[in-house]
């Protein structure tokens, strides 16, 4: 018997000995894309294009996608990112304060940002409950679906849009603020990501879905029987792609890439809001010029006084044990809320 | 198999009632602790490590803040229903499976199994289009506390039925026709014969089942919502907590999760303890 658990040990040992070897990474260019998960399908189509270019010639691909935050936490635990592609700049600067992206991300072109999007309303078809502001959805029984803040950085983008839709109508921070909290005592689900959420509302809860415009059209690509809203008052989403600092050179190479018209005008007709405005005049692109620019929006960005930046929004609005959420929180579904 | 053959060596292994281990079992033992070390031990090490990282009153905060206590209340709350639905319902179903002749047995056998073959996920998914707003059979449970009991008996089923059903085929008819002849009723028969040596089967199945639903969170984060105070459960409560960079708030409430879960085992290994203790007199 001691024998055969012999050979199962040396067995296991091999096993163990020869995994690293195996996960080595090959010679000769390569650029390893970290992204999150929404951009799978526009992003193999921009590689592809690529590496058909005389800068991308040769150099090898890997792709990864995954929830935004999952993706820096794992880059910051070693996984190899030659590019990172994240889903809020809060998500970049954790990996700035493990010293892996440098500070001055924010002073790249275009602000280190590949491509915008809004928060938006997804309604049902037809818009049966006719949403089409920010103070209808506090309605009676109008049902909200939104992922969870702490867990979500795509909720953080709607809560901070909320907010800051009251505030361009004139409202103090306190009323914006109670704005806020009356919206969560209308939210049924809080899901863990913003892609959950999705499937949430599709799977027939709620009247409306904040999410991602992009992440709308995505939605509507695949045929789903649902209707987007733009508020008049949203918030500019801008998806950062960064160059990690041991990055080969051909990292920003591809970041200039994406940057590029000819990249941007494909990341537009995928529901993006390109960072280079003027492909918008392009003919071919007519659809998305009024999808994107039609009607007088006040659009924040997140460098807005009223936010300061991403790490004041999330210190004020999502510490996890100080945050505005966390009092939220308690006040809607605690003992004392409206819940049970 | 190795592992087991280490205890039934030449030398009496229950001596004194505790098992002793002969010096030629050395090599074995040794291989099993370094395997639990390396799976188990330094993990759940390093875990309690990570959660006193930022000292003992953070980890009380974090531990005893009004959100984290609602989780844990929900998750165990959830958990103990859950095994008390497996003991009596997988008892059941082990029951049928093991008496009862029908056509398909062996389908409906194999069938057990496949809630741990699904990653749980997939079963989430599958439940809330189910038993969700949309249901096809009429039943809207989803983003309920029903709903992540439902989630929890999905993925826990296999525990007690396959705890119970190998006691069962071994359980000699004789003990029970010997009891009939002698007067006892249906009942009595079940009562006094079959469940005393069903229990510690049970016991068993149930304390896995426990321990797996206060443990289990692909299943339960689609269908329950996760609001918070509501409907989170505290393995969604610690996710939430890793993605918003707090990793020593989150290890420190999976920390009181483990150390309640091995309190409960204990419990039910003391119980199962108690009712066999005819069988290591």
């Amino acid at each position: 018997m001691t024998g055969r658990v012999r050979v199962f040990a040396a067995a296991l040992f091999l096993a163990l000995a020869v995994l690293p070897a195996a996960s080595a990474r090959p010679a000769g260019p390569a650029l390893s894309l970290v992204a999150y998960s929404t951009p799978q399908p526009v992003m193999a189509r921009l590689v592809d294009l690529w590496s058909s270019t005389p800068a991308g010639k040769g150099v090898s691909f890997t792709q990864s996608y995954g929830p935004s935050g999952a993706q820096a936490r794992a880059i910051v635990a070693g996984q190899p990112a030659d590019v990172a592609f994240l889903s809020t700049g809060l998500d970049v600067d954790g990996l700035v304060d493990a010293g892996l992206v440098s500070q001055s991300w924010g002073k790249a072109p275009h602000g280190g940002i590949a491509a915008d999007s809004v928060v938006a309303f997804v309604v049902r078809g037809g818009n049966p409950k006719h949403i089409r502001t920010w103070s209808d959805l506090v309605e009676p029984g109008v049902q909200v679906v939104t992922p969870n803040p702490f867990s979500s950085g795509s909720a953080k983008w709607n809560i901070l849009a909320a907010y800051s839709a009251e505030r361009k109508l004139g409202k103090t921070d306190e009323q914006a603020t109670a704005f806020v909290r009356q919206l969560f005592r209308h939210v049924v689900s809080q899901d863990s990501s913003g892609a959950n959420a999705l499937n949430t509302f599709l799977t027939g809860k709620g009247d409306v879905l904040l999410t991602y415009e992009s992440e709308a059209y995505a939605a509507l690509a695949a045929g789903k029987d649902i209707h987007l809203v733009i508020p008049r008052q949203t918030m500019l989403i801008e998806l950062p792609m960064v160059p990690t600092r041991a990055a080969p050179a051909q990292a920003r190479r591809f970041i200039a890439f994406v940057q590029s018209a000819r990249a941007q005008a494909i990341l537009a007709a995928n529901g993006y809001r390109p960072v280079v405005e003027s492909v918008l005049s392009r003919p071919a692109l007519k659809k998305w010029r009024l999808a994107y620019t039609g009607g007088s929006r006040a659009i924040v960005r997140i460098a807005d006084p009223l936010f300061g930046g991403w790490r004041r929004a999330d210190r004020v609005w999502f510490d996890p044990s100080k945050g505005r959420m966390v009092a939220i929180e308690r006040e809607v579904g605690g003992p004392a809320g409206a819940g049970g | 198999m190795p592992a087991a053959s280490a205890t039934a060596g030449p030398i009496p292994a229950r001596a004194r009632g505790r098992p002793r281990v002969a010096p030629t079992d050395v090599l074995p033992l040794g291989f099993v602790a370094c395997f639990l070390t390396a799976v188990v031990v330094l993990p759940i090490a390093a875990l309690v490590w990570e959660s006193r990282r930022q000292g003992a009153r953070s980890f009380w905060r974090v531990v005893s803040s009004p959100e984290a206590v609602a989780a844990l209340r929900l998750t165990l709350g959830a958990a103990v229903v859950v095994a008390l639905v497996n003991a009596v319902l997988g008892t059941v179903t082990a029951w049928v499976l093991v008496r009862d002749e029908f056509r398909g047995k062996t389908l409906v056998n194999a069938v057990i199994d496949l809630p741990f073959a699904l990653p749980t996920i997939v079963a989430g998914l599958t439940l809330v289009a189910l038993y969700g707003p949309g249901s096809p059979v009429g039943v809207d449970l989803a983003f309920t506390r029903g709903a992540i009991v439902l989630a929890l008996c999905f993925v826990t089923l296999p525990f007690v039925v396959r705890a119970v059903q190998p006691v069962l085929q071994e359980l000699d008819t004789e003990m029970e026709e010997a009891a009939r002849s002698l007067g006892a009723g249906q009942a009595a028969v079940f009562r006094r014969i079959v469940f005393p040596n069903l229990l510690p089967g049970i016991l068993s199945g149930a304390a896995l089942a426990l321990a797996r639903a206060v443990g289990e969170i692909g299943a339960v984060v689609l269908i329950s919502g996760n609001l918070p105070y509501r409907t989170e459960v505290s393995s969604v409560f610690v996710m939430s907590r890793i993605e918003s960079g707090d990793a020593a708030g989150a290890a420190a409430v999976a920390v009181v999760l483990l150390c309640v879960s091995f309190a409960l085992l204990l419990a039910i290994g003391g119980i199962r303890l108690l009712v066999t203790r005819h069988e290591r007199a």
